[in-house]
């Protein structure tokens, strides 16, 4: 018995020539919502597909709880979330959410799940009437069949409106509090950003950053960002500071988190030269560009 | 269990709601009715009574109908379900791969069978109330159904293979289409022009009842024709009919379905949704 609730350890996986997944490590604890990122290509769904037993790998081992993927009770314990999910046209949304629950082996509240997911003026209508973010819902309410141990999100706000999108993230808080690891594989960074605990990013096969966005900070290194807003002579502060003069009036300055006081103190001590003081830590944007593209240049 | 009667439930509903079911269930009727009509006149000539005839017509239009039907339904079965994105999901749950092939054989199967039953039934019935029945003609008509059932479960079978091995259900759709034409037109004629050429010989003697027997559609004919005197003097093919023993075609008719869901569960196996 594990405590993880998905383990991955060194996976590879060639198609072709191509290695499309290379020594890939990753886990995820019950509860955990973990963000996986990475460019388009990067490998983000082979490797959601190879945990769901779709494809097979090469090298290493993937287990759900104590289950190898594609077996029975893998199947019972994973939710899915096609990245660009469909359904059959002419199917109802209950009719398509029956047969999942059916599958599944659930005793589910159709129509309360479809309820939640805002498709309860809908279910009776094909699915072929329905737009892409509502085939998305519906693909939501599947995930909610069940109680899965580990749900694969590929890309589940892709077409959700605003709010929609806020919702989605509800009910994933909701799964991660129920005991179910989320994995989510998205692009919308600053969704992301504030609705995991922890962030894996993907570059060409390899997994290159694995941690929270704390200690992925730290680790980058990369500079916080202070905009100084000159009160009157932007060139002198400018010339004072050491910094870039942006926009007429401010000054840019880059500090690493250990110069940060010093450099407060420094901008106090010119007194009315400064009409004001922004500070930006790190955003995920940039973390994401140093470890998805560092090397790549 | 219930997880493939689930499958079988909602592909009934698809073939229902697009329509398929009733399109498929006019056409045979229509045909049927039409065959029976316009092969009315010879009846008096052969003595024999008119569901005699009918069924005799109806069989050489089960030839090019049933294969038809069932492939068009069968090829969409697999490759529709990769080209809509859907199969990746439903395989993501307990269902297994087998499971998913017979559950919606099992529905394709019922509605060729409820199309097959009230086509010939309501053609079989005109035609005992205008020209008469006897109890091998209604005999014939019962095999007549059974058979084309069976052949439609052949090709079930051939289009699941098709739409497993296809990249996309275009590709799936024309292969079905080329795998009708040889099944049903081509092996024909190429066995036509070899008995031509053999000019009666060793060929014509002992190969070719057995190479006409290996195809479904043409088993199909001989069962039925070898079975009633009466059809087989209508339709005036009796030679390949004797040259066989009685179990040659029904043992080809019910091997093939057999043969091909086991191919197409082997293709199925290696789909990567
Ligand atoms: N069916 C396939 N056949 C061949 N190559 C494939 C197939 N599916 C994916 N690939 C290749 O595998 C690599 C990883 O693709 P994958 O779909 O996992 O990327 P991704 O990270 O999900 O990208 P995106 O953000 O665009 O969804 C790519 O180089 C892609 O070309
Ligand atoms: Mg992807």
């Amino acid at each position: 018995m594990t405590d993880k609730a998905l383990s991955i350890t060194q996976v590879s996986k060639d198609r072709g020539k191509a290695r499309v997944l290379d020594d890939i490590t990753l886990s995820l604890a019950p509860g955990q919502r973990v963000a996986l990122l990475g460019h388009n290509g990067a490998g983000k769904s082979t490797l959601i597909k190879s945990i769901l037993g779709l494809t097979s790998i090469h090298v290493g081992t993937i287990r759900i709880g104590d289950a190898t993927p594609g077996s029975a009770q893998a199947r019972r314990d994973t939710a899915y979330l096609p990245e660009a999910v469909s359904f059959h046209p002419a199917l109802t949304g209950r009719e398509q959410l029956t047969l999942f629950a059916q599958l599944s082996g659930s005793k589910a509240d159709v129509r309360g799940l479809l309820d939640r997911v805002g498709l309860g003026n809908a279910l009776d209508r094909r699915i072929g009437t329905y737009s892409k973010g509502m085939r998305q819902r519906l693909g939501l309410a599947q995930v909610l069949l069940g109680q899965p141990k580990v749900a694969l999100l590929d890309e589940p706000t892709s077409g959700l409106d605003p709010i929609s999108r806020q919702d989605l993230y509800a009910i994933i808080d909701e799964l991660a509090g129920q005991g179910t690891a989320v994995l989510i594989a998205s692009h919308a960074l600053t969704e992301v950003e504030a609705r995991t605990d922890r962030i894996a990013i993907m570059r060409e096969g390899r997994m290159v950053a694995d941690d929270t966005l704390n200690n992925l900070s730290a680790l980058a290194g990369l500079p916080i960002r202070l905009k100084v807003l000159a009160s009157a002579n932007p060139e002198a502060l400018a010339a004072e500071l050491g910094g870039n003069r942006i926009n007429g009036a401010s000054v840019e300055l880059l500090c690493s988190p250990d110069d940060k006081m010093e450099a407060l103190r420094r901008i106090a001590g010119l007194g009315d030269a400064v009409a004001d003081v922004e500070m930006t830590p790190p955003k995920l944007e940039d973390l994401y560009r140093h470890y998805a593209q560092e090397e790549m240049q | 269990m219930t997880r493939f009667l689930a499958i079988t439930r909602t592909e009934m509903l698809i073939l229902r709601r697009n329509r398929w079911l009733l399109m498929a269930t006019l056409i045979m009727v229509l045909f049927a009715l039409a065959l029976t009509f316009a092969g009315s006149a010879p009846t008096g000539t052969l003595g024999v009574d008119m569901l005699t005839v009918s069924v005799a017509s109806m069989t050489t239009l089960s030839v090019y109908l049933a294969p038809l039907l069932a492939l068009m339904i069968a090829f969409d079965a697999i490759a529709g379900d990769v080209d809509r994105g859907s199969l990746s999901l439903l395989l993501s749950y307990p269902a297994g791969r087998g499971e998913i092939m017979l559950g919606k054989f099992t529905a394709h199967l019922a509605a060729l069978a409820f199309a097959m039953t009230v086509g010939f039934g309501t053609a079989g019935a005109v035609a005992a109330w205008f020209g008469g029945a006897g109890p091998e003609s209604l005999l014939a008509l019962v095999r007549l159904i059974l058979t084309s059932i069976l052949l439609g479960a052949v090709f079930l079978a051939q289009g699941y293979l098709l739409s497993a091995l296809a990249r996309g259900a275009t590709a799936a759709a024309g292969l079905s289409a080329g795998l009708w034409l040889v099944f049903v037109v081509l092996y024909d004629l190429g066995l036509l022009g070899a008995v031509v050429m053999d000019k009666g010989g060793t060929f014509t003697q002992s190969v070719f009842p057995w190479v006409m027997v290996a195809n479904p559609a043409d088993a199909f004919r001989l069962w039925n024709i070898a079975a009633t005197e009466g059809v087989a003097m209508a339709s005036g093919m009796t030679g390949a009919a004797q040259a066989l023993p009685v179990w040659a075609a029904p043992a080809s008719l019910l091997i093939w379905p057999v043969l091909g869901f086991a191919l197409a569960r082997a293709a199925f196996r290696r789909v990567e949704p």
